[in-house]
This record gives C-alpha cells, sequence and structure tokens, in this order.
C-alpha cells in the first residue's frame, strides 16, 4: 500500500462533503442553505474564505439557481459541487433534468430528509428517491467515512467520457449528517487530478449547445443517456478498485454484502438503516436466525443482475425509509422488480423511519417477526 | 460614431426562422456585432431560442447554452464564475425576453445583480410571451390586448430597469429596435465595465402587437418620441437620459401624440378614451420620477402634453 497522505479528522457527515469537495478539487460551488444541509455550504464557506479551498463559491439566491449555476459552471469546464435537502432538492427539480440533458457532471451532496408541510426536518429518502427519474446518478452512504470517499469516487465516475452523468451522493439528514465520527481525510491527488473536461463553453470554438432537438435526435439523446447508465454500471467495480488500490478502503459503489452467503433471511436497505440493519444481523444470528444484509448503494444506476446474484432462494425484507403513495416502499418495488422470475422464497416490504422515526436494532428485529408493514413507533 | 465603423462580420447569419419584421432578430444582431462576436452566449426559453434553427445547425455564429426558462442570470453566473477560475475572461452575456426578465427569471435576474456578478444581461422587451403565442407579462403595457387579456390589460407594467437602478449595479441603460447606433454604442460602453450590466431593448413585435411587417423600426421610434418608452443611461450612479428622450428631457424637442403611436397597433384599437387618458397619467408619471433621478434639473419636462 502506498504512502497516502491522509489525516483523521473527527467530522461530521455534512463536514465530509465540504472537505471531500475540497479534496477532490472543486472550483466552483454555488449552494444555497437548507436544514440538514447547512453545514455543507457554511464549512465550504470557510475553506473558501481561509484561501484552504481554492474554489469560487456562488452565494445563489435559490436551489433552482444553485442547479443552474452549477450546470453552468460545469459547462464552462471547471468541476462543480453543490449540497441541498429536501423541499431544495425538490425545487431543483426542472434543473435537475436539465443537468442530465446537458451532460454536465455535477456531484451534489444531499443529506435526506422528508418534505413537508407539515414542517418536519428529519430523516427521510423521499426527497432524493422522488428525484428516481431525472436521469442522476444515485448512491446512498451509510458511513461518514463512506461519504468523504464516494464524492471523490462519484466525480471520477460521472465525469468518465463513457459516462458524462450527474450524481448524487445521499446520506440521512441528521443521523449521519450532524453525527462525528472520525474520518480519514486522504489527499486524492493521483486518484482524480484536475478536471480536464471533455468539452467547454469557449468563446474560440464556438457551438450551440441545447437548442431545439427533434423527435428523432431527441430519442438518440435520451438512449445514449440510458446506455451511459450502462456504462456507468460497469465502470463501478473498476473504480472501487482503483480507491482500494490508493486508499485501502473497500468503499463499495454498487452494493454491499454483509453476511448472505449462507443467510435465509436477507434484509435489502439502503443508507443509514444498513448499518443499524448489520446490528440487527448479528442479534439475530445469536437467536439461531441465519440473517444477512445486503445494502444497496447504488439506486440509479440499479444494479438488476448483481441484486438477483445476491438474492436467489432467500426470503427476501425490503426496509425502505421512503414512501410512494399508492405504490408502496420504492426500494421495494424495484427489488420485486429485479427479482422476478427467480427463484427467491419471499419478499416482503417493511416501511420504517418515516419522518426521522428512530430506526433501532429493535425496529428491524420487529419488523422482521411481526406481520405488519409499517413500524411508525420507536422500538427501543 | 458612424455607421460605416460598425463591425460588419455576422454573427446571426441570415437564413434563420425569425419573423418577417421581428425586432429582436435586428437587435441580436446589433448587438453581437458591438461585442465582436466574443462572448458566450445564455439563452433562456424565448423566442431567439426557437429562431436560432434547430439541431444540427445554428443560426448563431457564437457559442450559446441554452437553459431553462428561470435561470438565465444564475446559470450565466455559473459559467463566469467557472471561466474565472481557468483564467478565460470571455465576456458572458444573457440574451432573455421580457418572460425569462420580469417574470419567471426576476429572482435569479434580482440574486445575480445583487451578488455584482460581471456579466451582461439582456432583455429584449416585446411586451408580452410571444414565443408561446402573445399572453401578457408584466411588461404588458395597460389597455393591451392578449390572448389572455381579451379586454385589454387592467394593470400597467412594471419597469424592471428601476428596478435595476435599485439595486445599484454599475451599468443599467434603455434602447431601442428603432436606434441602433445607439445601441451599438451603449453595448460597447457596457463591455468596458466591470460588475453586473442590465441593458434593456424595446422590441415591437409585429404579429403580437397586430401591424404590419414593415413597421417595426417606425413603430419603435415612435414609442420614443411619444414618449411611452423612454432611452437613458445609469453609468456607476449616474442617470442621464439619452438619445430623443434626452431632447424631450430638456424641453428641446415636443413629446408627439401617443394617440399616434398607440393606433397603429392594433392591440389597442378598442381602448376607450378614458383608457387612453390612464396610459397618458401613467406615461405623465414615470416621466416625472425619471426626471427625478437627473436631479431635476430638466423640470421643464413637468408639462409633457400640455
Amino acid at each position: 500500500m502506498p504512502e497516502r497522505n491522509s489525516e483523521i479528522k473527527i467530522l461530521t457527515g455534512n463536514e465530509c462533503s465540504a472537505y471531500s469537495a475540497m479534496k477532490s478539487k472543486v472550483r466552483v460551488v454555488a449552494a444555497y442553505p437548507i436544514t440538514p444541509a447547512t453545514p455543507v455550504v457554511e464549512t465550504i464557506a470557510k475553506l473558501v474564505e481561509s484561501g484552504e479551498m481554492r474554489a469560487k463559491l456562488i452565494r445563489v439566491e435559490s436551489e433552482h439557481s444553485a442547479m443552474a449555476a452549477c450546470i453552468g459552471a460545469s459547462a464552462g469546464g471547471a468541476r462543480t459541487f453543490t449540497a441541498t435537502s429536501s423541499h431544495g432538492l425538490a425545487y431543483m427539480h426542472e434543473m435537475l433534468h436539465w443537468a442530465v440533458n446537458a451532460r454536465t457532471p455535477v456531484v451534489m451532496a444531499v443529506a435526506n430528509r422528508a418534505i413537508g408541510p407539515g414542517w418536519n426536518i428529519w430523516a427521510d429518502l423521499s426527497d432524493s428517491l422522488s428525484q428516481r427519474d431525472t436521469g442522476w446518478i444515485q448512491l446512498y452512504c451509510s458511513g461518514n467515512q463512506e461519504i468523504y470517499d464516494t464524492i471523490a469516487m462519484a466525480f471520477k465516475l460521472a465525469e468518465d467520457r463513457k459516462v458524462l452523468l450527474p450524481a448524487m451522493v445521499c446520506y440521512d439528514g441528521f443521523v449521519l449528517s450532524h453525527t462525528a465520527m472520525p474520518v480519514e481525510v486522504t489527499d486524492f491527488d493521483g486518484f482524480l487530478d484536475e478536471y480536464e473536461p471533455s468539452w467547454r463553453l469557449s468563446a474560440e470554438e464556438p457551438f450551440t449547445h441545447g437548442n431545439i432537438v427533434p423527435p428523432v435526435y431527441f430519442a438518440e439523446l435520451r438512449h445514449n443517456i440510458q446506455k451511459s447508465h450502462d456504462r456507468a454500471l460497469k465502470l463501478m467495480n473498476k473504480v472501487e478498485e482503483e480507491f482500494y488500490e490508493f486508499t485501502g478502503r473497500e468503499t463499495p459503489l454498487i452494493l454491499e454484502d454483509y453476511r448472505t452467503e449462507d443467510a435465509d433471511i436477507v434484509i435489502v436497505t439502503m443508507g443509514a438503516i444498513a448499518s443499524e440493519a448489520k446490528v440487527a444481523v448479528n442479534s439475530l444470528r445469536e437467536k439461531n436466525v441465519k440473517a444477512g444484509l445486503l445494502r444497496v448503494k447504488s439506486f440509479r444506476p440499479f444494479p438488476e443482475k448483481q441484486i438477483k446474484e445476491h438474492l436467489e432462494g432467500k426470503r427476501v425484507y425490503v426496509f425502505d425509509r421512503a414512501i410512494s403513495p399508492g405504490s408502496g416502499g420504492p426500494l421495494f418495488r424495484e427489488i420485486r422488480s429485479a427479482l422476478a422470475f427467480s427463484d427467491v422464497k419471499s419478499i416482503v416490504p417493511r416501511i420504517v423511519g418515516i419522518g426521522g422515526v428512530d430506526v433501532t436494532k429493535r425496529t428491524i428485529e420487529r419488523a422482521i417477526f411481526e406481520r405488519k408493514i409499517w413500524v411508525k413507533e420507536v422500538v427501543s | 460614431m458612424k455607421i460605416s465603423e460598425m463591425e460588419r462580420e455576422e454573427f446571426l447569419l441570415p437564413g434563420n426562422t425569425a419573423c418577417h419584421g421581428c425586432p429582436s432578430s435586428m437587435v441580436l444582431r446589433t448587438v453581437l456585432k458591438a461585442l465582436k462576436g466574443e462572448v458566450v452566449l445564455v439563452i433562456p426559453a424565448c423566442c431567439t431560442s426557437v429562431y436560432m434553427g434547430p439541431f444540427p445547425g445554428s443560426a448563431l455564429k457564437v457559442s450559446v447554452f441554452n437553459t431553462a426558462f428561470a435561470s438565465a442570470a444564475a446559470t450565466a453566473s455559473g459559467i463566469k464564475a467557472s471561466f474565472e477560475m481557468q483564467g478565460d475572461d470571455t465576456e458572458v452575456v444573457v440574451w432573455a425576453g421580457d418572460g425569462g426578465t420580469y417574470d419567471i427569471g426576476l429572482q435569479a435576474l434580482s440574486g445575480a445583480a445583487e451578488r455584482n456578478e460581471d456579466i451582461i444581461y439582456i432583455c429584449y422587451n416585446n411586451e408580452m410571451y410571444s414565443n408561446t403565442g402573445i399572453q401578457r407579462s408584466s411588461a404588458t403595457p395597460f389597455g393591451a390586448w392578449t390572448t389572455t387579456t381579451w379586454k385589454g390589460k387592467t394593470e400597467h407594467r412594471k419597469d424592471v430597469s428601476e428596478i435595476m437602478l435599485a439595486h445599484g449595479v454599475p451599468y443599467v441603460a434603455t434602447a431601442s429596435a428603432g436606434y441602433l447606433k445607439d445601441l451599438y454604442e451603449k453595448v460597447k460602453r457596457a463591455k468596458d465595465i466591470r460588475g453586473f450590466r442590465y441593458i434593456e431593448i424595446h422590441a415591437p413585435c409585429p404579429p403580437g402587437w397586430r401591424f404590419p411587417m414593415d413597421k417595426t423600426v417606425h413603430i419603435a421610434k415612435l414609442a420614443v418620441e411619444s414618449g411611452m418608452w423612454i432611452l437613458f443611461e445609469h453609468i456607476n450612479g449616474e442617470f442621464r437620459f439619452s438619445g430623443v428622450s434626452k431632447s424631450i428631457a430638456r424641453g428641446k424637442r415636443k413629446m408627439r401624440n401617443l394617440e399616434e403611436y398607440l393606433t397603429l397597433q392594433e392591440r389597442f384599437s378598442h381602448i376607450s378614451d378614458l383608457e387612453l387618458s390612464e396610459i397618458k397619467r401613467y406615461v405623465q408619471e414615470r416621466w416625472s420620477r425619471l426626471v427625478k433621478l437627473e436631479g431635476e434639473k430638466d423640470a421643464v419636462v413637468a408639462k409633457f402634453y400640455v
């Protein structure tokens, strides 16, 4: 393992975002504060003003403008980053689509939070999951080191010429965004160097970007985006390996498998709940229940084939910290669709942690033993 | 400056899909000449996003980034920041209609102006949403017919150039499709100033305002001569009238009768005498307000329509 310039710092999830953006050589940030993502912007402002981070921070007047400025900055050829949450992400919606069709590889941290009314500032993945169809790569983290690592990996992936898609790095509001943990702050020189865009706006070589696109060309444009997602999925293994070579850390991009090989029942979930689910798996095994965990890190692109391989022959419990009213848990629906025509024994949905309801290992255990879809109370 | 001294190179190519008599393409051609084509244009949804032509072609010989309706000023801020970080001093210019400026894009515009972003924001104001087919905007004047105000608009227009003055930006100017030399010179002056610069161009639209397509320049001139559109420049805190508006303000020229301007446009064909006097009152009020900005040294204009 080569010696890397790194130090251990005690950082919150939001600080991890800011530090990783700095170490990823982000040159433009345009952001608007919103709980619980605000400290990302505050930390970046501090790093920029102290001269530690060489970047221009545009303190825009809304999230819609934040994403518009990020798209402009990326099209202008700079590595670009922002952070938001909940209503802010919803307000960006139009520009999220724009970033995809414009092929601007912006990376964004999303501190997941419920959407009101009533005002609820706590963890809930409904905000980013309802942006599912915008075409962004979506990666869900379950720890602070992972947030730090994933932002750099996301740039590597998003900027690859075969991909050129924006990526959001999501983590549960407060549970991760405001919890401090020891984090290895690694320099990424050699893993992620100064951004060299494959295209950029310039006066010297004029071209028109985004004018009217007739139907046949538009179908081609959309098909290319789908193909880029397929290529992104293939590239993820390579980025995981490169990152491991570079840091010695096994930070997954696609899936994390925890004791599923000999398991009868497998918990499938995303985000911070997956950390708690590991505790639940061990506790269940002490009670002679052969449990395992499959954590989905990449929700888009959705690793259908890999998921199927891990879950054949199992009894599957899908835990969603989000609800698509009128349908069910968004992850559950995806998993069930991925497992169609497989020999999986059963697939059951569980809705937990909505609006920040605390999810303990007992919540998970009870959800497995009881035949109830929703757990709305704190099980301590 | 003589017309022969204007830039010869064309940056808006002929054969584009603008309507006959389009003021927007005429003033865009002038603006790009004044900037010698050394720009990146940011264009939100507006007529220009259509008449620049469809992919894979383009009628524009400069770099263009199309953006969403509400976000022109924000997108331009991002491009400028990006260029700054790379040591590229290319001028970033927003080219937007009054819909993208007065209404849906006002928040982003105000944000960029307050941050004093180093960009030029140009609004070509045809006093309605013309790209969607003649609906009222907040730049539509009182009494005007549109397809969302069939009996005539019941409110006066607001004025974004005055809103920009309130932001205290380094440069604010109004111009007109009737006075291209004046526009050319204003754009050139704006180019030499750093910080946020706002230029609003009055752009009479033949199909939208219902007048013959060979009358664009005539109507544009009448708007200024009748006092309905006021030409001014505000450079680093100093306000001054320009062109015909300056002569009017100095009392050297009498305003033309407002009816002359209005009756040529079918969108005003239905207005009553009462409505006409309301428009006159509005014009008077606006002149009085702007005259005060120039320090009331031209108090002579107090009697515009006497």
